[in-house]
């Protein structure tokens, strides 16, 4: 198994240590609980090195990333990130990630961990236009310090103004001593702060510095579990879970990266499958009947039918309800759409809502 | 890791405090710990006659769900219902204000099969 800079950092913490993506990574320290709470009202920093990291860079780095992702990368400027997807050529994603444009020609794609070799072959195997590739993944540590308190707390430790680095933006500059720090305004808890991307090398000794200054903040370290329900809560899709070779962008509400303005691969599959429409959706639901809908669940309807499945399910901390998404057929997409979750052999009624869970 | 030597244990983390033909059950120190923050406890068996090892409920933490089973064979005479408003007990008191279910034994031979803290604190290593 692999471990990231920081994994005796976690151990000698009392993380509870997991295998996910083939990195025995944290998944709670204190208490999940806690840890969600603690992003949402003040700081928490994630270790989130497993992420992937590719540069792209050369006179057709540009023409590349058009090609395989879904979002228009022409429109990115210097110091500006972009969510998307990279469409399969079956109607499915290969992953979803990042793109940061560092300077001309020279871009950073952010993917994820389980699908680093997976993307970096799609990738290499679609660059017939001689864009230069560099797989970073082994080089960078990453992490996540995400809570509304995350630009005060980290101000000591860099001379760039965090305030001012609105959201999907990014600055290259000095963080706790260690030079060429990108600081990016993004995450995936909904709650705010940074993503900080740094050298193995001075893995330990940012993460240090992180948990010294922000101790005045209340600042925690914060494991896998409680990642996943905070982006649950925002309704944010989980590669693997929500969305996956088989799903189509527009199928899981990421119509908004999906610009037929460009080309890209499997473009007119889904520009027709927009014209015609999807024939089921990716929902957001809470459960009105007591009970915690899980990943993979069938959903049925009222008269016990099965017509879809949930793909991410918990009891919201932050709610303290049940909530889950799913897919279901577009009959039953509506917001105050009656679903029903199969639940150990019992049919629990659950409701169709508006994302996000938590506002 | 708490294992009161007062308690009888299965392997399946669940302890058992015998007063004569009533006993009450639950779930171990270690077993709150490993499933972390627990968010729901479903019984709905109170009423029922369930054999050993049979499913008397489920235990639900944020990222996970687990069965209980029903340490000896016995009616299900009591759920405990605070638990419906606060399966935090669970974690905060595991042995005490988070017990689960109080059973009426049929056979009080199956109590022999059962762990003393010392087995258990073995299982768990």
């Amino acid at each position: 198994m692999k471990e990231t800079a920081l994994t005796k950092k976690h151990i000698d913490l009392g993380a509870k240590m997991v295998p996910f993506a083939g990195y025995n990574m944290p998944v709670q320290y204190e208490g999940l609980k806690i840890e969600h709470q603690t992003v949402r009202e003040a700081v928490g920093v994630f270790d989130v090195s497993h992420m992937g990291e590719f540069f792209i860079e050369g006179p057709k780095a540009l023409d590349l990333i058009q090609k395989i992702s879904s979002n228009d990368a022409s429109k990115l400027v210097p110091g500006k990130a972009q969510y998307a997807c990279m469409p399969n050529d079956k109607g499915g994603i290969v992953d979803d990630l990042i793109i940061y444009m560092i300077a001309e020609d020279h871009y950073l794609l952010v993917v994820n961990a389980s699908n680093i070799e997976k993307d970096w072959n799609w990738i290499q195997q679609h660059n017939d236009v001689g864009a230069i590739m560099r797989n970073a993944s082994d080089e960078y540590s990453l992490l996540a310090i995400q809570g509304p308190k995350a630009a005060e707390a980290m101000q000591s430790l860099t001379k760039v103004n965090l305030k001012e680095i609105s959201f999907y933006t990014f600055e290259i500059g000095q963080f706790a001593g260690c030079d060429e720090v990108i600081i990016s305004a993004t995450g995936y808890t909904g709650s705010g702060g940074f993503e900080v991307y740094i050298k193995n090398k001075d893995a330990e000794k940012v993460w240090d510095a992180v948990l010294t200054v922000g101790a005045d903040y209340g600042i925690k370290p914060i494991g896998l579990g409680a990642r996943d329900t905070l982006r649950l809560e925002m309704g944010y899709c989980l590669y693997g879970n929500d969305i996956d070779d088989s799903t189509s962008p527009l199928e899981a509400g990421l119509g908004w990266i999906t610009k037929f303005t460009k080309d890209f691969i499997n473009a007119d599959f889904l520009k027709q499958q927009k014209e015609e429409g999807v024939k089921r959706k990716l929902v957001a639901f809470e459960l009105v009947d007591k009970g915690i809908p899980r990943h993979d669940y069938p959903i049925v309807d009222a008269e016990g039918i099965v017509i879809g499945k949930v793909t991410s399910g918990t009891m919201s901390p932050s709610l303290n309800k049940a909530i889950g998404l799913g897919y279901v057929p577009l009959s039953h997409s509506t917001e105050g759409s009656d679903i029903f979750v199969q639940i150990r052999n019992k049919n629990l009624a659950a409701k169709v809502v508006k994302l996000p869970f938590y506002k | 890791m708490n294992i009161p030597s007062n308690l009888l244990y299965t392997k399946d983390h669940e302890w058992c405090s015998v007063d004569g033909d009533i006993v009450t059950v639950g779930i171990t120190d270690f077993a709150q710990s490993e499933l972390g923050d627990i968010v729901f406890v479903e019984v709905e068996t109170a009423g029922e006659t369930l054999e050993q090892e049979e499913v008397f409920g489920s235990v639900e933490a944020v990222k996970t769900v687990s069965d209980l089973f029903m340490p000896i064979s016995g009616e299900v005479i009591a759920f405990n219902e605070e638990l419906e408003a606060s399966p935090e007990l669970v974690n905060s008191d595991p042995y005490g204000d988070g017990w689960m279910i109080k059973v009426k034994i049929t056979d009080s031979a199956q109590l022999e099969n059962l762990l003393d803290a010392a087995a258990y604190k073995d299982l768990i290593g």
